[in-house]
């Protein structure tokens, strides 16, 4: 048997340095759970800044001692392959442990612990927590805005055909394949554009009409983003085909609409299309104000989203172009069949980031008066009866949010994978 | 003698301020094999560029099967249509599978049913030997692969006239003969080609005529065995010394 030697622990000894740096490890882990979920130290012998200290300390050595490279042990390995290459790596794993565990206990009991749901007024609301009751109570507006309870339905439907509609693409046969483009690019705005029209917004078919005023909460979350989102895009490719255009003309108004549009804040597009936009049309003229702010969001991303896709044109080498040209393919054959497929894949990434940002931008709809989520949220935050809620309420926003724009997120990584190609 | 399928009287272009074809020559007569050889940056590839306009030439003219190169998009893309062209880099599709790099253009700019655009590829996949790759990817094949492939696509427009822009020089060395052999097939079954290369061993079996071209003109220009045995000038003889 070798000699032990705890400044280079080795692989003879491996059970005894094993048990060793697990012990101590454990060891410090203890004493911060313990502290942080009991308010009890062990080292509490220990002079105040060690006792602090010490379970780092210690905790390194421990993670030293188990440092033993090809040590038959898969899981030792693998530990000390991703946590514990050097000392340094050491440190910083057992720091992100450590804090793990500090903020476990408070995350848990403002969120669940000591949370209250019950009831329905603000005097329910007794424990130390998050006061979830607030959220319950104001669940219908933040979900549909000012729009009438009894006639939310409506809503819920138009939602679900919409959703069950956009699965279609998982079910047609080879042959009917080659329409989901279309299919998706522009029947399916169209009949969303009718459902929202006839379903939510009312007025025919014996349904009551609502005005877009009343519209709100998450619902005009969605139905801003998803006009904003179809509407950009094609707008956006045509501008940054304009900008490398041959024309004159065409190139120079392109440059000057994306340079425009990049140049100005969002709020005051969005103040002009309420306030200015209306001053310019004749008097009988009228025009929703949901639908002018839809056009002036869309107008604003496509902007960016041209700049994204002319990345994508100006990465394509130059032989596409002369190979598609040299087979008697015109601009537009080109363009359809050989460079934007080729270039809008590898602008998935932009494009998401774009997407993402007109998502989180909707709440900014709340300067022409019209209250999405957040916007609701804010409402409902000074509303006398419910004072000093604002953290639930923007915690739930956030919550929210993150789901939708994770989602979107992800989607488009998966994007990435199917139509990855080797070069 | 019948017409020539390509005549270039008196052509100059310039990039900017500089002058790459200078009052260049050329005619070429149906089914006739031109190998263009010469220094690298002589202008070679310009011209057979210009030839589908790929690029512009700013005086003299081109006429391309009775039809003279213009600023007319629309004639453009039908003479483009009837000359296939064969680049140094392949430049094949690689959103699009083999097949589908060879069916597009039939398909969409000859309006030829997909079926039989379809029938017309394998049988060209065939004649360059590469028919069981129909379905993968030009990421996966190998460069002399992915270059008869390249060759297949531009015969699937059933061309009058093939251009080749240096072809085998991007290749590795043992992948350089399956791409002649496809050239030297496509020579025998009576294409009309112009070759820019440096292979002189296919300019030997199978080229008609010779240009060698220096500094943007055109130096010499002679039959093959004549251009061979008895270079005229000093320049094509220096030439041809360090390259045979």
């Amino acid at each position: 048997m070798k000699k032990l030697n705890f400044l280079k622990p080795d692989i003879d000894n491996l059970n005894i340095y094993l048990y060793s740096g697990a012990s101590l490890i454990f060891l410090a882990i203890l004493d911060v759970f313990l502290g942080s979920f009991f308010k009890i130290s062990i080292f509490s012998f220990l002079p105040n800044f060690l006792s602090f200290l010490f379970p780092l300390i210690i905790g390194t050595i421990g993670l030293h001692l188990i440092r033993i490279e090809f040590s038959g042990v898969k899981n030792l390995d693998l530990i000390n392959e991703n946590f514990n290459t050097n000392n340094f790596n050491a440190i910083l794993s057992l720091l992100i442990i450590f804090i793990i565990i500090k903020v476990t206990p408070e995350t848990l009991s403002w969120f669940i612990l000591d949370a209250n749901i019950s009831g329905d007024t603000k005097e329910a609301c007794t424990g130390s927590g998050a006061c979830w009751t607030y959220i319950k109570v104001w669940m219908r507006r933040f979900m549909y805005g000012m729009y009438p309870n009894e006639l939310q339905w409506r809503v819920n439907v138009a939602f679900l055909i919409l959703i069950a509609l956009a699965f279609v693409g998982y079910l047609p046969s080879e042959k009917l394949k080659k329409f989901l483009t279309l299919y998706y690019v522009i029947i399916y705005p169209i009949i969303a554009f009718i459902l929202i029209y006839y379903l939510i917004s009312g007025g025919a078919f014996g349904l009551e009409w609502v005005e877009t005023g009343a519209w709100g909460g998450l619902s005009l979350t969605f139905i801003v983003s998803f006009f904003c989102l179809i509407f950009c895009f094609p707008v956006g490719m045509f501008l940054a085909l304009g900008r490398r255009s041959q024309l004159p003309t065409l190139k120079y108004i392109s440059i000057g609409f994306i340079e425009f549009w990049r140049g100005v804040p969002l709020i005051t597009v969005l103040f002009m299309s309420s306030v200015m936009f209306p001053m310019f049309l004749p008097e009988d003229f009228f025009m929703d104000k949901l639908v002018r702010v839809i056009i002036a969001i869309s107008l604003f991303e496509a902007a960016y989203v041209a700049e994204v896709i002319r990345g994508g044109l100006q990465a394509l080498p130059k032989g596409q172009y002369d190979a598609a040209k040299s087979l008697g393919m015109g601009y537009w054959k080109m363009h359809i069949f050989v460079i934007l497929p080729q270039a809008l894949k590898l602008v998935i990434p932009g494009i998401a980031n774009t997407f993402l940002a007109l998502v989180k931008d909707t709440p900014l709809i709340f300067v022409v008066g019209l209250l999405e989520i957040t916007g609701m949220l804010g409402l409902a935050k000074t509303n006398p009866k419910w004072l000093g809620f604002a953290m639930e309420g923007y915690v739930f926003a956030a919550i929210i949010f993150w789901i939708i724009c994770y989602a979107m997120s992800k989607y488009s990584y998966n994007l990435e994978l199917k139509y990855k190609t080797e070069r | 003698m019948s017409d020539p399928i390509i005549k270039i009287e008196g052509m100059n272009k310039w990039f900017g301020d500089f002058q790459v074809l200078k009052d260049v020559n050329l005619s070429v007569e149906k089914n006739k094999k031109i190998v263009v050889c010469g220094p690298s940056g002589s202008g070679k590839s310009t011209l057979i560029r210009c030839i589908n306009r790929l690029e512009e030439h700013q005086k003299g003219s081109i006429i391309v099967d009775g039809k003279e190169l213009s600023e007319n998009t629309k004639d453009i893309e039908k003479i483009r249509a009837e000359v296939g062209m064969v680049f140094q880099q392949f430049n094949l599709f690689p959103h699009l599978s083999i097949l589908d790099n060879c069916t597009l253009a039939p398909i969409w700019v000859k309006k030829m049913p997909k079926k039989e655009a379809e029938e017309l590829a394998m049988k060209q996949l065939k004649q360059v030997q590469i028919v069981d790759q129909a379905n993968k990817f030009p990421g996966q094949l190998s460069g002399g692969q992915q270059q008869r492939c390249a060759i297949a696509r531009a015969l699937c427009m059933e061309p009058k006239i093939m251009l080749f822009d240096e072809p085998t020089s991007a290749l590795d060395p043992e992948m350089i003969k399956e791409v002649l052999d496809a050239m030297v097939n496509l020579a025998k079954a009576g294409m009309t080609m112009i070759v820019v290369t440096h292979e002189m061993g296919f300019a030997k079996e199978v080229a008609d005529e010779v240009i060698f071209m220096d500094e943007g003109m055109i130096v010499e220009k002679a039959e093959t065995k004549e251009f061979f045995a008895n270079p005229k000038s000093d320049r094509t003889k220096l030439f041809l010394s360090q390259i045979l």
